[in-house]
């Protein structure tokens, strides 16, 4: 019985270590096959065939065509690019953005703190995907502007956390002596701040990436994102979706690659999560 | 004698919401003179550590002066903060909270002297010598603080506050967090350092007995106020009040 006690948590940690593995293994295949997806296509993702249009999935055409005749394997695979590299510069930019507005406001405090606090309180008051909508119509389209328009909305949750996290730091005994050695608070926060305050704010980074695609991928649909030629999972359902009665493959294909990266990207994050949950620790 | 530390009139208040406000030091005035040991002892609550605070400028004084040898360090900012911080150094009451979970303990003990100008080999020996000085080996310096016990890091922490051989230790309830045996260790190495070093304490206690044989003056702190002053034997032989027969009762 003390045995089983005294193993379970090992068990559970070397699965959660497997899973950890398995994750980001598939994520970066998708982030690689992303990256490269100019080599891996069978056939030129912009090339119209009006003869081939609307073909069935073939040994030729994996996934069928579309309404051009362009193969949808094809601009399925280029549309990765677009998809998860748009959402990775995303992620990254909110992340580094809230969190430097985050600690700068602990660090600052009185108004500095207020009036900036209150400005990213404004921004969470909107429901996102409407006021990202708002954004990227008065800029116009292009992922550029879509970026920016979901960017606009979504640092706040960062500052806050970042905030709350440096706040929480500044408590601790340790920072009372790291004042007394002298150092500048530059140097506190990019060698005692940052380090400490980065586990929960990359895990909440992570666990946004899904969200963010469809995001992204939702405004492209709307036209507010990727124009129509290039290939972006959103448009491309957004272009195909009257053919969803008659060819599914065209509509649900892209979609289907929304759904796999999204839940890859979602489940990396959680099992992150719980590798870094102290509850998990040795 | 000359003095390294003079407070006058310190006074704070603490505010919590709007209305309710607490006196937590009410017009301390104490001087400590170079090389001497004075300990501020007190109950829980009576603004020692609030003291200790103040002097070394981690909280902001309601009102009031400190002096560190001689020089007006009340409202003291960045780089005279940061010399200020040359001649007075403090030892805390969790030792293995007061250093940073993610840097080494070579790391927490070098950081002053990187600071100071130190290049990362010298301080790497200097790292060194402050450990073996504080009774612990050289590779201790590659621990982190949850890997040592309580006593090690509070030597760890001493060698940090010597690291750049100021004139004043303060030591904020420095043994509380440790069990006896070990308490008694590290009273021990204090004491050796001072007679080699020659520095002067402020040693907060809330345990008289401790500081009996090793402080030269003792003030007694109640309610933010400093309600006795004296030598320690003076104290504890004929104390003049309930308040500090009290204190000593419940340690004899």
């Amino acid at each position: 019985m003390s045995e089983i006690s005294v193993r379970a948590p090992k068990i559970r940690r070397d699965r959660l270590k497997r899973k950890l593995y398995f994750f980001s293994t598939v994520a970066a295949l998708l982030i690689l096959a992303a990256f490269f997806s100019e080599y891996l296509c069978p056939y030129d993702p912009y090339e119209q065939n009006m003869s081939l249009a609307k073909a069935a999935p073939s040994a030729q055409h994996l996934l069928g065509t579309d309404r051009y005749g362009r193969d949808m394997f094809s601009r399925v695979i280029a549309g990765s690019f677009t998809s998860i590299f748009s959402t990775l510069a995303l992620v990254c930019f909110i992340t580094g953005f809230g969190t430097i507005i985050g600690i700068f406001c602990a660090w600052m405090g009185k108004w500095i703190d207020t009036v900036l606090m209150r400005l990213a309180d404004m921004f969470l008051a909107f429901p996102g995907l409407v006021f990202a909508l708002a954004v990227a119509a008065v800029l116009g389209g292009g992922v550029h502007n879509a970026i920016f328009a979901l960017a606009a909305i979504s640092w706040p949750k960062y500052a806050r956390l970042a905030r709350s996290q440096t706040l929480a730091q500044q408590e601790l005994p340790y920072m009372q002596a790291v004042r007394m050695a002298g150092s500048s608070p530059l140097k506190i926060i990019g060698k005692h701040v940052l380090p400490n305050i980065a586990g929960p704010i990359l895990v909440t980074a992570m666990l946004d990436i899904g969200t963010m695609m469809i995001e992204l991928a939702g405004l492209s649909f709307l036209g507010l994102g990727a124009k129509p030629p290039i290939p972006e999972w959103g448009s491309m359902m957004s272009d195909t979706r009257n053919l969803l009665a008659t060819q599914p493959w065209v509509t649900l294909s892209p979609g289907f690659a929304i759904f796999f990266s999204v839940m890859i990207f979602n489940l990396l994050g959680d099992t992150v999560r719980d590798w870094l949950d102290p509850k998990n620790r040795r | 004698m000359e003095t390294v530390l003079e407070t006058r009139n310190l006074r704070k208040v603490f505010s919590a919401g709007s209305r309710e406000q607490v006196l937590a030091v009410d017009d301390v005035s104490f001087t400590v003179g170079v090389g001497e040991k004075v300990a501020i002892i007190g109950e829980s609550g009576s603004g020692k550590t609030t003291v200790a605070k103040l002097v070394t400028r981690l909280l902001a004084v309601t009102s009031g002066q400190i002096f560190l040898d001689g020089v007006d360090i009340t409202n003291a900012r960045g780089n005279t903060l940061k010399q200020a911080y040359r001649k007075m150094q403090m030892v805390f009451q969790s030792p293995i909270d007061s250093f940073d979970p993610r840097c080494t303990l070579g790391d927490g003990i070098a950081e002053s002297l990187r600071n100071h100008g130190a290049t990362k080999a010298e301080a790497q020996a200097e790292t060194a010598r402050l450990l073996t000085l504080c009774g612990l080996r050289a590779d201790f310096a590659n621990c982190y603080p949850h890997e040592v016990s309580g006593g090690q890091c509070q030597r760890a922490a001493i060698a940090r506050a010597l690291a750049i051989a100021p004139q004043l230790l303060i030591l904020d309830e420095a043994t509380s967090a440790l069990d006896v045996t070990v308490q008694a260790e590290i009273m021990a190495l204090l004491n050796r350092l001072q007679q080699e070093l020659s520095m002067s304490y402020l040693f907060i206690c809330h345990d008289i007995a401790l500081v009996q044989d090793f402080c030269d003056r003792v003030l007694v702190m109640k309610d933010g106020r400093i309600v006795e002053e004296g030598t320690a034997e003076a104290i504890i032989r004929h104390p003049q009040i309930e308040y500090t027969q009290m204190l000593i009762d419940s340690v004899l």
